[in-house]
C-alpha cells in the first residue's frame, strides 16, 4: 500500500489522503508512552500547525488514529507525535523502527489561544498524557516569554513513574521564569513531592486569577473538575481553554463520530472555551 | 515577636473569626518545629492535636505490609494538619511524617475540645471551618479513587 501510495502523483490536497512520512526516531517517555519524531517522504521540508492541533496518524494494515501534535512549532520541518500504547493502534505504532512509513492527515482543529493570551498570566493544567498536548503551546510560549506574565504549569499523574517529558520539566523547572508544580497520586516515601490530586494545587499557584488564561488538557473528568477549580479560584470561564477528546475519524467533519452538542470536535475543536463547554460537560449523553 | 493570636489570626483557616475566640484559642498554642523524617505523629497513637504548618511540607502515609509507606496526601504551608482529635476514639488514621524542615503551631485538641464544650458558639465555627476541609479533601480523594489520569 505504502509503494502504490508513493507512485501515485498527487494532484489535489485531499485532506482524505494520507501524506506519507517516515519515522525517525520512537523515544520512550516512560513504561507506556512514547514519542514518535517523523520526517516527510513527499518532500514537504516543513509541516505547520498550531500548538493544540492534531494529526490523524495511519499504522498501515493497522488502522489509523488522531493524536496530537506534541513538538516545537517552531520547528515543523519534524513532526512529533506522543501517546500512551494503549490500543491496537498505539502498540503497532511502538513497534515501528527508525525508516519505516506511517500515513498522516492534518494538521486539524483549533488551536490553544497563543495569541489572546499575550499580556495575561498563562496557567497550564495536565493531567497524565495530556502534558503532551499542551507542550507545543508551552514551547511557543516560552520561545516569546517576553510578551506573557507568570507562566505556571500544574501538572498531576498517577505515581513518579509515569511523569511524562521528565527531563524537559527538570531543565524547564531550572529556569527563572516558569513555576512547575508536579502531584503524584501516590508515591512512596523517596518521593519529596507532592502528593493529591492536580485540582489541589490551584488554589495556592501563583497566579493573578483577573488577568489569566488558563489551558487544560487531560481526561475529560479531570478537566471538568479543573475548570470548577478555576472559576472558583476567580479565573473567567473565557478564559479557560480544555482540550476535548472523541472518537474521531474523519477528521473533517463529515462522519459525525466525534459529535459534541452541536459542534464537531475535529472540527470545531478540539480547544473549546470552557464557557462555550461547561453545560454540556456533565450531561450524561451529549 | 509576635503572638499566637496574631499568628493565628494571619491564617487561612482562622480568617475574620471573632477575635475574642483567637485569643482564646492562642491559649492552646504552642510551637512546634520538625526536621526532614521526623514522624509529627503515627497511625493509630492519640490524636491529642492539630497543627496549622506554617513552613515545609509534610507526608500523610499509611502502611502497607507489601509496599511499606505509601503518601496518600501532602500538606504545605497555610494547611491544617489533623482532625481526628476531633471525633471519639482521638486515634490518628494515618502518619504523618515532615518531608522537609516543618514549622507550624500545635494546637492542643484536647484543650480545645473543652473551650468548645463550653462555648458551643465557638464549638460550631470551629465544626465549620473544618467541616470545608473535610469536604476539600474529601473531594480531592474521589478524584484521586476515580483514577482521573486514565
Amino acid at each position: 500500500m505504502v509503494e502504490q501510495l508513493l507512485t501515485q502523483p498527487r494532484t489535489t490536497t485531499d485532506p482524505m489522503l494520507p501524506n506519507l512520512f517516515r519515522i525517525h526516531r520512537v523515544l520512550k517517555e516512560s513504561y507506556d508512552t512514547f514519542t514518535v519524531e517523523l520526517v516527510s517522504l513527499e518532500g514537504y521540508q516543513t509541516f505547520p500547525f498550531a500548538p493544540g492541533q492534531f494529526n490523524m496518524l495511519y499504522v498501515f494494515g493497522v488502522g489509523e488514529i488522531p493524536i496530537s501534535i506534541s513538538g516545537d512549532p517552531l520547528h515543523p520541518e519534524t513532526l512529533v507525535h506522543t501517546t500512551r500504547a494503549v490500543g491496537t493502534v498505539t502498540k503497532a505504532m511502538r513497534e515501528l523502527k527508525p525508516g519505516d512509513v506511517i500515513g498522516v492527515r492534518g494538521p486539524f482543529g483549533s488551536a490553544w489561544p497563543v495569541k489572546e493570551a499575550r499580556g495575561a498570566d498563562v496557567v497550564f493544567v495536565a493531567g497524565g498524557i495530556g502534558l503532551a498536548p499542551l507542550r507545543s503551546s508551552l514551547y511557543h510560549i516560552l520561545s516569546q516569554r517576553e510578551k506573557y506574565g507568570k507562566i505556571v504549569l500544574l501538572y498531576g499523574c498517577r505515581s513518579p513513574e509515569d511523569i511524562l517529558f521528565r527531563k524537559e520539566l527538570e531543565k524547564w523547572r531550572a529556569r527563572f521564569d516558569l513555576e512547575i508544580f508536579v502531584t503524584v497520586d501516590y508515591a512512596n516515601s523517596r518521593w519529596h513531592g507532592n502528593v493529591g490530586v492536580v485540582t489541589k494545587l490551584i488554589p495556592k499557584a501563583p497566579f493573578d486569577p483577573l488577568n489569566t488564561v488558563a489551558m487544560v488538557c487531560g481526561p475529560e473528568v479531570m478537566m471538568r473538575f479543573t475548570a470548577i477549580e478555576l472559576v472558583k479560584r476567580g479565573v473567567n470561564p473565557e478564559n479557560v481553554y480544555l482540550s476535548m477528546e472523541r472518537n474521531m475519524k474523519c477528521a473533517v467533519g463529515f462522519c459525525g463520530h466525534c459529535q459534541f452538542g452541536p459542534t464537531f470536535i475535529c472540527k470545531n475543536g478540539p480547544v473549546y472555551p470552557y464557557s462555550q463547554i461547561q453545560s454540556w460537560l456533565s450531561m450524561w449523553e451529549v | 515577636m509576635q503572638t499566637f493570636a496574631e499568628i493565628l489570626k494571619e491564617t487561612r483557616f482562622f480568617k475574620d473569626l471573632n477575635p475574642e475566640y483567637i485569643e482564646l484559642l492562642a491559649g492552646c498554642g504552642s510551637n512546634a518545629r520538625f526536621d526532614p523524617g521526623d514522624y509529627i505523629f503515627k497511625e493509630g497513637g492519640d490524636a491529642d492535636t492539630f497543627y496549622l504548618i506554617r513552613h515545609g511540607q509534610v507526608a500523610l502515609e499509611v502502611h502497607d505490609p507489601r509496599r511499606g509507606q505509601i503518601v496518600v496526601d501532602t500538606l504545605h504551608e497555610d494547611d491544617i494538619l489533623g482532625w481526628s482529635w476531633l471525633f471519639p476514639p482521638y486515634k490518628w488514621h494515618y502518619s504523618a511524617r515532615a518531608m522537609s524542615l516543618t514549622r507550624g503551631v500545635a494546637m492542643d485538641g484536647k484543650c480545645l475540645r473543652g473551650k468548645c464544650d463550653m462555648d458551643t458558639a465557638l464549638g460550631y465555627e470551629l465544626m465549620k471551618r473544618f467541616a470545608v476541609i473535610m469536604v476539600d479533601r474529601l473531594q480531592a480523594t474521589r478524584l484521586q479513587v476515580l483514577n482521573i489520569y486514565g
